[in-house]
This record gives structure tokens, C-alpha cells and sequence, in this order.
């Protein structure tokens, strides 16, 4: 693999910016054993959002070759979801017995989150045919 | 909570993320891109090593560094979800729903299986 060094710079300042938002999120609505994940959800849909966005306008509407994307897709959005949290979280609610909590939260997730980039993606699509 | 704890959470944010994109890119680099197998080998390690943490009942300050810190920015939502839209898109929407339906499966299996090593330890 090639190794740029200001790429792998431009990922790690977007990670840490995505972390410390994502940690801002889980400090200021802590998760409770047997409650809706709300600070996971919340990062991951709308991170979501954000990389359907900024991925379709890079790849469809801008030149190539910055560090737009290792910094706000790889790094920023990449950092601020997570796949790990939300797989634990959906273990503690399997554990506790609570079946369809974890079924609702999987389910919401993914088509949220599904639902977001679908949005994202037509936004920029849509504000391309018009300009 | 010290600010040492808020610092940490960044740095190791922000080599999660980097670690993240070099195994993606390693394991892309041999597989080829037909399947985000990549992000689905991050997520996997990433939910089996966070399994792993809760099942060995660490302290808050290791869950925030190591869990929320490292791990939550090397595994992603984000990515999983938009390569899954973009296989769909490609005309290959059972690929895009496998990507989905497969990494969360395991996901779970996997954050299981890193919760009962971990609990032994």
C-alpha cells in the first residue's frame, strides 16, 4: 500500500474531531442498560448524512486530489459513527432479554442511516441538474 | 473527568482512524473492491475487541480511552451504511442488503464472542 504521510495527517485530525464529537454525544446523553441508545444513534445517522453528502459532491461535482475526503469522510465521519458501540449495546440488549429493543434498534439504524445517505446523495444530485 | 482523559479520547481517535483506513486499504489492496470486505474485516476486529473490554468489566475512564476513543473511530457506521447504498445504486442490491444484514450478524456474534474470552481473562 502507498503511504502518503499528509493523508494518513488529514485522517488522523478527522478522527480526532469525529471522536471528540461522538464522546461529547455519549457524555451528554449517557447510555442506560435497557433504554434506546441515543447518543449512538444520533453520531451514526447523521454521520451518515454528512459522508453521503460530502461523498457524492467529491466524487461527482469536485476535482479530485484533495484532502477533503481522508480528512471529512475517512477521518470526520469515519470516527464520529461507530460499528463497535452499537454492537455491544445491541449484545447488553440480547442479554437483558430485551429482544425487541435490539430488533427496533438494528432495524431503525440501518434504514435510518440508509435513509440518509439516499437523502444526502439526492440533495447533491438534484442541486447539480438545477445549477 | 481530566482533561487528560479528553485528550486521549482524541489521539486515540485519531489512530483508530488511521488504523481503520490502513487495514481497508490492506485488505481491499488483496481482495479487490467487488465487496467492502475491508470495512467489514474493521467492524469485525473492532466489535470482537470492544466485546472483549466489556466482558473483562474494565473501568470508565479504559471503556472512554479504548471503547469510545480507539475503537469507536476505528469501526464505522457510516462508511458500512454508504457502501451498502452504492452497491444497491450499481445495480447489485442483494450484495448492498448482504452487506448490511452479514456484518451486523456477525457483528453481534463477534462482540459475543470477545464479551465470554474477555469474561474468562
Amino acid at each position: 500500500m502507498r503511504i502518503d504521510r499528509r493523508e494518513l495527517a488529514a485522517i488522523f485530525v478527522g478522527g480526532m474531531v469525529g471522536a471528540l464529537g461522538r464522546f461529547g454525544m455519549v457524555e451528554a446523553l449517557p447510555p442506560h442498560p435497557g433504554q434506546w441508545p441515543w447518543a449512538t444513534f444520533l453520531v451514526n445517522v447523521a454521520g451518515a448524512f454528512v459522508l453521503g453528502y460530502l461523498s457524492t459532491r467529491l466524487q461527482e461535482r469536485l476535482p479530485l486530489s484533495s484532502y477533503r475526503r481522508p480528512f471529512l469522510g475517512t477521518g470526520f465521519c469515519g470516527a464520529l459513527t461507530t460499528f463497535s458501540t452499537m454492537q455491544v449495546e445491541l449484545l447488553d440488549m440480547l442479554d437483558d432479554g430485551a429482544g425487541g429493543l435490539a430488533a427496533g434498534y438494528a432495524i431503525a439504524s440501518l434504514t435510518a442511516g440508509f435513509l440518509a445517505i439516499a437523502l444526502a446523495t439526492n440533495l447533491v444530485r438534484r442541486a447539480r441538474l438545477t445549477a | 473527568m481530566s482533561a487528560a482523559i479528553v485528550v486521549g479520547v482524541a489521539l486515540l481517535g485519531g489512530a483508530g482512524a488511521v488504523g481503520r483506513f490502513v487495514l481497508d486499504g490492506t485488505v481491499t489492496a488483496r481482495v479487490g473492491r467487488a465487496f467492502p470486505y475491508g470495512t467489514l474485516a474493521v467492524n469485525l476486529t473492532g466489535a470482537l475487541a470492544l466485546g472483549l473490554l466489556h466482558g473483562a468489566g474494565v473501568g470508565t475512564d479504559a471503556i472512554r480511552l479504548v471503547g469510545t476513543g480507539l475503537l469507536g473511530a476505528y469501526t464505522t457506521f457510516s462508511t458500512w451504511t454508504f457502501e451498502s447504498h452504492r452497491l444497491g445504486e450499481d445495480g447489485r442490491l442483494r450484495h448492498g442488503a448482504t452487506n448490511l444484514v452479514v456484518s451486523l450478524v456477525l457483528g453481534v456474534a463477534c462482540a459475543w464472542l470477545g464479551d465470554r474470552i474477555g469474561a474468562r481473562l
